[in-house]
């Protein structure tokens, strides 16, 4: 099922001044898609992800959202595209001094017209998605950081967005919650009809949700494969990747 | 999500009873949360003579977060009520995230008591007791931490205590400059005019001498090193606190007081009576200049006049008071620093309440020490 492109990445060169990370990266997330950015530490994964939600501009080539340069449009226009796409970072990066429901209104009370009532019923919903009905009056530091990062990604969809980031989802969470999460993130891709980019290097993630992925090489500062990771698995494209999806050349046991 | 292809029509609810005795909910328009409010008359239901819940969507041309808002609160209590619900009939990715909502139950929260006036008094007493005991212990954490430094035993890294020198003492200078001129200039201005009506402009050079050597002098500096470097070491212990790099030190068997916090107890209380010999220099040509410029004294004149005036007692209260505050404000910046939360809000309250601790211990420590030198007499 070839659904039409969502993001379109054509010949992008990622720089930090004169060091650059990765150059040359093209490639297509297609609606609905649950694609996974995947490579070694230092290789520039979360600098790709800070280039599509509009933290970096590039230091050369396009990001496409459907056919909308990103980097090429004016300033509102970008606004209304990072509008309808949600993040959670790596720790949550909730908001502190808010409790859990001021974190999830704010993107509500900033971008919508809805009035009070209505915002705290979105938010118990929201917060409910994520199994933290009733934590409404809670602060991030008073749960724990498996319940921070799901909070995260209730207030990462509190506007229904159509693209959804994350970066390094299971990262700090047992594998229990790991995987409860990685369920999260199919159920909300299926229910919500939206499109996932995940940042991950790991493996049992990238096998279990993963409908596409492409790899960034840290030696040759370019992506080195692209396509389903089973797929990878299956015709390595070279001996990098076949080692990185078998952690260094180790019998796989790849649930697919 | 869908979005319909024409002008949009805002969302509506209709509830039909069947023959069967279910209740079929029909939506239709669309629901979406930059529309326009749905119309969602709340309908008393009587949920006794309902047998099932059912939902029909074929008028249904778009719908979001705001319709699964509406649809949740209606399973919940239908599910209260004990009427079994039927979500088929729903667009499937709203149905799955009905289900998802109503996995996991809802949290029970403890039921906030608030405790009787008595008894909050009591915690606030106790709150603070446990507070002063903390602080005393921190006393002598770096009490014990100087027992190790004069025995040598102490792991400090002398650079450490070098870049604070060098943020607590020449690069302070600008802003004590400015501050310690602009008060030498104002006591001199607000004894001019008084001593004027006497004839005695020439005490002015006594007035402005005494007042910066002795006290002023000290203060000044006091209080820019609270604001300036007492703060920024607040704030920077704080944010290691919550990065958890002072576990890491404890962990490693280096101890935070020797390793973060003697170097800038120490670095700080060294600059301090310096700043204080500068700011007293440029207090005093504050003064220099208006008695020159308005009241028309020699400058030789008023060199030699506040020379006759400041003795080297006024010197040495001024130096005991600078070096007073420049370990009040150290200690106060690090304690709280160190004692900081694990949230950025408590970086923020570590950094504000270093500075109010070291404002109000530089002025109680100055009345303790100013009634001393009078019983003293010195």
């Amino acid at each position: 099922m070839p659904a039409e492109a969502h993001i379109t990445v054509e010949n992008l060169t990622m720089a930090y001044g004169g060091m650059v990370v990765q150059r040359d990266l093209d490639f297509v997330i297609r609606r609905g898609d649950i694609f996974v950015v995947m490579g070694g530490s230092g290789c520039g994964k979360s600098t790709l992800l800070r280039h599509l939600i509009g933290l970096r501009a590039p230091r050369s080539g396009r990001i496409l959202y459907g056919d909308v340069s990103f980097w090429d449009a004016p300033e509102p226009t970008r606004d209304q595209l990072l509008r309808r796409t949600g993040v959670l970072y790596q720790g949550g990066a909730l908001w502190t001094s808010m409790s859990l429901a001021e974190n999830v209104a704010l993107p509500l009370r900033e971008h919508t017209r809805l009035g009070e009532r209505e915002i705290r019923e979105i938010v118990s919903f929201k917060l409910a998605l994520v199994g933290l009905r009733g934590f409404e009056d809670f602060y991030p530091s008073e749960i724990s950081g498996g319940m921070r990062k799901r909070a995260g990604l209730a207030r990462a969809i509190a506007l229904d967005p159509e693209i959804l980031f994350f970066d390094e989802p299971s990262a700090g969470l047992d594998p229990i919650s790991a995987r409860r999460l990685d369920e999260l993130i199919l159920e909300l891709r299926d229910s919500l009809g939206a499109t996932v980019v995940v940042v991950t290097h790991e493996l049992a993630s990238i096998f279990a949700i993963g409908s596409n992925a492409v790899f960034l090489d840290a030696a040759s500062k370019t992506m080195t494969a692209y396509g389903p990771p089973a797929e990878l698995l299956a015709h390595p494209p070279n001996p990098q990747v076949l080692d990185f999806l078998t952690r260094g050349g180790q019998t796989a046991s790849a649930p697919a | 999500m869908t979005s319909p292809a024409q002008a949009p029509v805002t969302g509506s609810v209709r509830f039909e009873t069947a023959d069967d005795g279910s209740l079929r909910v029909c939506l239709g328009g669309t629901w979406d949360i930059q529309g326009a409010k749905p119309e969602t008359a709340p309908s008393r239901i009587a949920w006794d003579t309902v047998r099932e819940l059912h939902f029909d969507t074929v008028g249904l041309a778009g719908w979001d977060s705001r319709l699964l808002v509406f649809l949740d609160a209606l399973c919940r209590e239908a599910r209260a009520a004990g009427v079994p619900v039927v979500l088929a009939g729903l667009p499937p990715g709203a149905a799955r995230l009905l289900a998802l909502a109503a996995a996991v139950p809802e949290h029970e929260q403890d039921p906030l008591h608030r405790p009787h006036h008595l008894a909050r008094l009591g915690q606030w007493a106790v709150g603070l007791n446990r507070a002063t005991q903390d602080m005393v212990g921190f006393v002598g954490e770096i009490t014990l931490g100087l027992v190790r430094l004069a025995t040598g035993r102490a792991q400090i890294r002398w650079r450490d205590v070098g870049a604070v020198v060098v943020s607590a003492g020449p690069d302070a200078f600008p802003i004590v400059t400015l501050i310690s001129f602009l008060v030498g200039l104002i006591l001199a201005f607000v004894g001019a005019i008084q001593l004027r009506m006497f004839g005695a402009e020439i005490f002015v050079a006594d007035l402005v001498g005494i007042g910066i050597v002795r006290e002023m002098g000290a203060i000044m500096v006091g209080v820019v090193m609270a604001g300036r470097t007492g703060a920024a070491f607040a704030a920077q212990l704080g944010t290691m606190q919550v990065n958890e790099e002072i576990d890491a030190f404890q962990t490693m068997g280096v101890s935070p007081v020797d390793f973060l916090v003697l170097p800038r107890m120490l670095g700080l209380t060294l600059m301090m009576p310096f700043l204080c010999i500068y700011a007293n220099l440029m207090g005093n040509l504050g003064g220099l200049l208006v008695g020159v410029t308005m009241l028309d004294l020699g400058a030789m004149q008023y060199y030699i006049e506040t020379q006759a005036a400041v003795g080297v007692n006024d010197l040495a209260v001024g130096l005991t008071l600078s070096f007073v505050y420049g370990i009040l404000v150290s200690f106060s910046g690090c304690y709280r620093g160190i004692r900081c939360g694990r949230s950025s809000a408590d970086v923020g309250k570590a950094t504000t309440s270093s500075v109010v601790t070291s404002v109000v211990m530089l002025v109680i420590s100055t009345a303790i020490i100013t009634v001393l030198c009078d019983i003293l007499g010195v």
